[in-house]
């Protein structure tokens, strides 16, 4: 080991509890749940493009649903907007029509709801990529029967405030009126979930097989930087 | 005899570097594109964790969502899009990857200058963190849009965990020459009003069928582009003479004896005799008119000789709910013919018609005729190549003589990022790849189309069937 006596040098700032559990771990949660009845919600609606130009990977909550949200001067929150209940303020969990995340591979998506305090979401569908964002975000996408979301929808549209437990190891949704079901969920995606692991740090692990991989490639394969 | 396999089997088959029984498969990445946008937090997340880029010489980084299609020799007014190119830039320098600024003769769109340079390889496996990638499906290779964290990880392993997803056959009937006015552009809006935005979630699309055979390299590319739209992980189109053509010679492709081997590898990459896909589709091309979408997301799309639909055209609540939404937000009464529809705006450029062929095309069609004074018309080229060649070929004078506005490369008003975005309330033919909300500005309306129904549109003011048009106009 190299050893240490005095340094100086620049000090970047690390926003991570630590790099090899990268992820908020879940296990579970309860929460007030946040009915967002709209199908097909894709990306530039979840965060305007506008708000993409930021080079870091935190601060994007004020921004989420932004044109859905705000008035014109981007401020004064629109009344007729579901979120802007005020009995749905710290909610956590959000509950969505079909075909949710769909357009564009922006993880700024799953950043702002993250940010904004979601921490997982059901609905009868995702599109693909934004579901695989969210769960490198440790935010939980669970899809539920379209006839459960739209009972959990009108149970929390009734009573604002309405609050759901999900519990990750028993793959359970509750609530404290008695309503209970399972759901799916990939078990390699659930047990990175529950121990924040970090992918890439899996990865590396086979290093060897990734080189091994190279060395078989044939000589002509494209590259970017001819004879690198 | 080993099973037969379909396309995209192969290439997965050929690029997984291991398979845990019960985890994703871990897939080897051939190239990586990058952009400004998705990839500031990567490099930052590298930085942290004090690894390294694995192959930079399989990353290429390029800039295009954020540029201006203005002057390069302007300074930048965007001060936060500025800073966004410039943290590319940086990040490029400080981890050796080869980048396309605003100053180089190759930056364009990320998925225009894959193919144009040779870089995009029948049976390769793409990655950028875009979801337009899907585009360098036209080839032949597996490729599919990504998140940052995802970007991170490529960059740190040149691999990415991937679950197998399945494959679904769009089979296009039909004699292979399309009916006149009608362009590959209208055969992928066709399938994903037919399938929905949701109809090819979790699989890979393979669009198959004579007519699909008879394309170029770039209208197959615009097919490709947006099975993204109908949520599809990727779309491919096995490589043939077309594509072999379309690669030799081009700066990145193989040569001599390297072009024979990798000829002889890519005449093997097509779904064999007797595979199965888990589902196909059919669409017949014979039979298709210009599509326009009328409503907020792609699958809401109708042939120009349509009608404005009605929620009760609809049995499911949701869709009734999503289409009176669409309705109000487009600014649009059920009933109401799309053709006439008056426009303020008109695009034609992005990932999706932003190639050389597409300008040649709009230039044909839009030779001694004039844009309507009522509205603006913007062309924006895909790439400083396309650019470049156009001025060559002397399009750009038919453009300007026309009165289109032509601009530099970029990403442009297909989605706004930069100053090119429409004002609330204006109305616009586009021919990129999202009609979403806000998508080409705050309270824009858009409606996608092909090149020729943009450049009608341009010249008439209004929506207009491109094929009587193009008919009354011959001669004038």
């Amino acid at each position: 080991m190299q050893p240490f006596t005095t340094l100086t040098g620049i000090a970047a700032p690390l926003d991570r509890a630590n790099v090899d559990n990268i992820m908020q771990p879940f296990t579970t949660l309860t929460g007030i749940a946040a009915p967002l009845d709209r199908a097909n919600v894709d990306t530039d609606q979840i965060i305007p493009k506008q708000f993409l130009k930021r080079i870091e990977r935190t601060g994007f909550g004020q921004f989420l649903f932004y044109d859905w949200r705000f008035e014109a001067d981007g401020i004064t929150p629109r009344p007729d907007f579901e979120l802007n209940h005020p009995a749905l303020a710290g909610a956590t969990i959000l509950l969505a029509g079909r075909n949710f995340g769909s357009g564009s591979s922006r993880e700024h998506a799953p950043w702002s709801l993250d940010d904004y305090g979601f921490r997982c979401i059901i609905a009868p569908s995702f599109a693909d990529i934004f579901y695989n964002n969210c769960f490198q975000n440790g935010l939980l996408p669970i899809v539920l029967d379209e006839a459960v979301v739209k009972q959990l929808m009108q149970k929390a549209q009734a009573s604002p405030g309405y609050q759901l437990t999900i519990d990750l190891p028993q793959q359970t949704i509750s609530d404290a009126d008695g309503f209970s079901i399972t759901f799916e969920v990939d078990p390699f995606r659930k047990h990175r979930m529950l121990n924040g692991l970090d992918d890439i740090g899996m990865t590396l692990q086979h290093e060897g097989d990734i080189t091994a991989f190279e060395q078989k490639r044939p000589a002509w394969s494209s590259r970017v930087t001819a004879g690198a | 005899m080993s099973k037969p396999q379909t396309l995209f089997e192969k290439i997965w088959d050929a690029h997984v570097v291991r398979h845990e029984e019960g985890q994703p498969a871990l897939l080897y990445v051939d190239l990586h594109l990058v952009h400004e946008v998705t990839s500031p937090q990567a490099f930052e997340g590298l930085r942290l964790t004090n690894r390294r880029v694995r192959r930079p010489d399989l990353t290429l980084a390029t800039m295009d969502h954020n540029v201006p299609t203005t002057d390069r020799s302007l300074p930048i007014v965007d001060a936060i899009s500025a800073k966004q190119m410039q943290t590319l830039s940086d990040n490029c320098r400080e981890f050796g990857v080869t980048v396309f600024d605003l100053k180089d003769p190759r930056q364009g769109i990320v998925h225009i200058i894959g193919p144009e340079l040779g870089l995009t390889q029948p049976g390769m496996t793409i990655v950028c963190g875009d979801s337009h990638t899907s585009t360098h499906g036209a080839f032949g290779a597996l490729a599919f849009g990504i998140g940052t964290s995802e970007v991170e990880h490529v960059l740190a392993t040149q691999t990415l965990p991937q679950s197998k997803p399945k494959t679904m056959e769009v089979r296009i009937e039909g004699t292979g020459k399309l009916p006149a006015g009608v362009t590959s552009k209208d055969i992928i809006l066709a399938v994903i009003g037919k399938i929905g935005t949701a109809g090819a979630t979790g699989y890979v699309v393979e669009y198959t069928g004579a007519p699909i055979r008879a394309l170029s390299m770039e209208a197959r590319m615009t097919i490709c582009n947006m099975s993204i739209e109908a949520g599809a992980r990727a779309g491919l189109i096995a490589p043939d003479e077309t594509t072999f053509n379309y690669l030799k010679g081009r700066p990145h492709a193989p040569q001599g004896e390297a072009w024979e081997e990798a000829l002889n590898y890519w005449q093997t990459l097509r779904t064999d005799e007797g595979a199965t896909y888990d589902t196909t589709v059919v669409l017949n091309a014979d039979d298709l008119a210009p599509q326009v979408s009328w409503g907020t997301n792609p699958g809401q799309v109708l042939p120009i000789t349509a009608r404005v639909p009605s929620p009760d055209d609809f049995s499911d609540p949701t869709e009734q709910k999503t289409t009176s939404r669409a309705l109000e937000y487009m600014g649009l009464e059920a009933g109401t013919p799309l053709e006439g529809l008056k426009l303020d705006r008109v695009f034609i450029g992005s990932c999706t018609n932003g190639r050389i062929e597409d300008l040649r095309l709009a230039a044909h069609l839009s030779e001694g005729k004039k844009v309507s004074p009522t509205l603006h018309a913007m062309i924006v080229p895909g790439s400083g190549q396309v650019k470049r060649q156009a001025e060559a070929e002397g399009l750009d004078k038919v453009f300007k003589e026309a009165g289109f506005d032509w601009r530099e490369a970029g990403c442009s008003m297909c989605l706004g990022m930069n100053p090119d975005i429409l004002e609330p309330g204006e109305r616009c033919a586009s021919t990129s790849n999202r009609n979403f909300e806000g998508r080409q500005g705050k309270d824009g309306r858009t409606h996608l189309v092909s090149v020729p129904m943009a450049v009608a549109a341009a010249i008439e003011g209004r929506l207009v069937d491109v094929r009587r048009w193009d008919k009354e106009n011959k001669g004038k």
